[in-house]
């Protein structure tokens, strides 16, 4: 009598308390969602680049990828380019490719902006904002890195330094 | 713990203070307190105060108490006040950080800083809701199962001092058998429910009143659960889509699945003279809106495609969008909530500044603007530059805000048949600088056009139901306990008397009507109501 009323109020409890921390545990999670996460895949994407070529994400298996979004209004963008242009020139022949995406801009913008700072990268813009929806990226510049298995290494929303692109792409290095 | 065994034969659970067949007070404390019985419950042993052993029984009787449900509601409804002092963060437009202190100064930024910006998502408001979530769960348990088996267990027969007890209460000495078969017809006919044993007898109706608390609380829980159900991800969606006229969008939050086509935006007003009717307040308040509408057009992605692949369409259906008239597919509800005007394109004329004399007209897209415009005969126009959304950064450099054409700006460079290798110019809106000299040509400005943007709100709730559901059990329950009584009179001979007495949970008045009207015409003393007595011989003193 006195072990079955433990054991049907514990289980009552645990029921009870299940659903509490459940709802306290989504409502923190939805706060903090990030659809992308360190050590899951990173999500295949087909973008084509300004000069007309396709990039599909996948195809750069056995490559370290530097996957960086960006937007020609944003001044931390603008600063981190010239870096990661220099450090793409270094890494290039050491297999680390650099993708940029600009968030849903036009062509013009793009061009010019790929002409004032010199790029060398490809540049892709995100038109329908399909790859940022699908990366999640809500603050610009956003950097993923990508490895040689197509694994999310990294995340990093912010203006980056010279150094902090090196270290990034030696990280990546396959 | 042992069980407690009354006088007639009835085996109780311990704690019990009022036997539960026959109402014998069973504890001494009870036995010596004042002259009328407690009912509560039934006087059934309350399971939490009881047993109090374990780590498990010790919370259980903290959520059983009624003391403290009632503070967890208070404090729920003390924090929900302090939630509505000033404007939650999903109100406001600014960073909270900022806002704050901006608009309610050092209360702001204390109000900030306690958390209490997002006071209805915070984890301790939950946390307050789940515990009355779990204070309903167990008091309710707690109470009606005891209550349930006392109502189930009583007998006919009551012990002496419990009738003694009853706040209705009176004897006869002087009575016939026929008395009481009449006083049996007329409880039948007041649809009593009547049980008989030893020529005692039980009058009972409306004992499903007693539930009604009970039913309540469990629409409150389905209520909960419905809340809470919002937290599965998919059940429930509430996301902001804008879309451009002649554009196509992903709807949010549907698994990449559909996308919507914003073919037009309509926005009518009420006529001053064609409604004639309305035609003072119109006057009076100036513009009157008649319609919002969004003609939108569905799509359904075909087959599977990678984000950045152009997607393989299928139309589902077309709809015109109105305030109150969303467009719904697949548990979805696309509702019209705001619009709003962007510019869409600019039309320059490239001119002669001297003769003022116009070479040829260009129209150029804010939003997919081209680099080059042929004018012929050797005029042509290149834009160097563009800002769609205009202003000089920090180093006094002209850069973008944003990539919305609030004010477009471009750099040009003008070529004609006298200055091949061209001009430069510097055109913003209301604004040009030739920055390398004076120039011979301009570009001067001709028109605008516009384009509406509706603002459309994605909604899916796949909770409704249950709180639908809780709601109606809720109300249920509300009835079940507001609009009937539970009743009871016994009829019963003691030492060759007839006691009368009576209990109802509420509204004794009426029961005691009834009892009036049940032995009218017979020999039978109507019963007093010893607690009225009580307060009228005391007030009397």
């Amino acid at each position: 009598m006195k072990k079955r009323r433990l054991v049907i109020r514990t289980i009552i409890l645990l029921i009870l308390g299940a659903a509490v921390v459940y709802s306290l545990y989504s409502n923190f999670a939805m706060d903090n969602k990030q659809k992308v996460a360190v050590n899951d895949t990173a999500p295949d994407f087909v973008l084509t680049d300004m000069q007309g070529n396709k990039h599909r994400l996948s195809d750069y298996r056995g490559q370290g990828v530097f996957l960086n979004f960006w937007g020609t209004w944003c001044p931390p963008c603008k600063k981190e380019m010239p870096y990661i242009n220099n450090e793409y020139n270094q890494f290039k022949d050491q297999g680390v490719q650099v993708l940029s995406v600009d968030i849903q801009e036009s062509e013009l913008a793009v061009n010019k902006f790929i002409d004032r700072y010199e790029l060398d990268f490809p540049v892709m813009i995100d038109s329908e904002k399909e790859v940022m929806t699908a990366y999640d990226v809500d603050q610009l510049p956003a950097t993923f890195l990508i490895d040689k298995n197509g694994k999310v290494v990294k995340y990093y929303t912010g203006e980056l330094t010279e150094n902090m692109v090196r270290k990034f792409m030696e990280k990546i290095k396959p | 713990m042992e069980q407690v065994k009354c006088e007639c034969g009835h085996v109780n659970p311990h704690g019990t203070v009022l036997c539960e067949a026959c109402g014998k007070v069973l504890d001494e404390q009870e036995e010596k307190k004042s002259q009328l019985l407690d009912m509560r419950y039934e006087g059934s042993a309350r399971r939490s105060q009881t047993y109090n052993k374990t780590i498990v029984d010790k919370i259980w009787n903290f959520f059983s108490s009624v003391k403290v449900g009632v503070w967890l509601i208070v404090l729920t409804l003390i924090a929900s006040i302090l939630g509505t002092i000033l404007p939650q963060e999903m109100y406001i437009n600014l960073p909270p950080e900022v806002y704050y202190e901006q608009e309610y100064g050092w209360f702001g930024k204390m109000y900030y800083q306690l958390g209490f910006h997002d006071l209805y998502g915070s984890w301790w408001y939950l946390l307050l809701i789940a515990m009355i979530g779990v204070s309903l769960v167990i008091c309710s348990l707690d109470r009606v199962i005891p209550l349930y088996k006392a109502l189930k267990a009583q007998r006919v027969t009551r012990n002496e001092g419990f009738l003694k007890r009853q706040r209705v209460f009176g004897t006869t000495s002087n009575f016939s058998d026929h008395d009481l078969k009449l006083v049996k017809e007329h409880l039948k006919a007041k649809r009593y429910q009547i049980r008989e044993e030893n020529g005692d007898l039980l009058a009972e109706k409306g004992r499903f009143s007693r539930w009604g608390p009970y039913v309540n609380h469990i629409g409150l829980i389905i209520f909960l659960f419905g809340g809470m159900l919002r937290f599965i991800p998919g059940m429930y969606v509430n996301e902001d889509l804008w879309v451009r006229e002649g554009e196509t969008a992903l709807v949010p939050e549907t698994g990449e699945q559909f996308y919507l086509k914003n073919n037009q935006f309509i926005l009518q007003t009420y006529d001053k003279n064609k409604d004639k009717t309305f035609e003072e307040a119109i006057e009076r308040a100036g513009q009157v809106v008649k319609n919002y509408q969004s003609n939108v057009e569905l799509y359904q992605k075909k087959s599977e495609s990678l984000p950045g692949e152009e997607p393989k369409l299928e139309k589902v259906k077309e709809y015109k969008v109105r305030v109150n008239h969303p467009l719904t597919f697949d548990g979805y509800s696309i509702f019209q909530s705001s619009y709003r005007s962007e510019l869409n394109s600019m039309t320059f004329s490239l001119t002669n500044k001297q003769t003022n004399q116009s070479v040829g007209d260009l129209t150029i897209s804010l939003v997919n603007p081209k680099s080059h415009y042929d004018l012929g005969n050797g005029y042509s126009v290149e834009i160097i530059e563009y800002f769609p959304d205009f202003e000089f950064d920090k180093n006094k450099e002209p850069s973008t805000k944003s990539r919305v054409p609030n004010n477009p700006a471009f750099v040009f460079r003008m070529i004609s048949p006298e200055k091949p290798e061209g001009e430069t110019s510097f055109v913003a809106i209301k604004q040009t600088i030739e920055p390398f000299g004076e120039n011979t040509y301009k570009m001067s400005f001709k028109g605008i056009e516009t384009k509406n943007v509706s603002g459309f709100t994605v909604r899916k709730d796949s909770s409704l139901w249950a709180i639908i559901l809780g709601g109606i059990i809720f109300m249920i329950g509300v009835v079940q306990g507001a609009y009937w009584n539970h009743r009871r009179i016994w009829i019963q001979r003691k030492n060759g008397q007839v006691w009368i007495a009576a209990h109802t949970n509420k509204n004794w008045y009426g029961l005691k009507q009834e009892i009036e009207a049940c032995i009218e015409n017979t020999e039978l003393n109507i019963p007093v109501d010893q607690l009225q007595a009580e307060k009228e011989e005391q007030e009397g003193a």
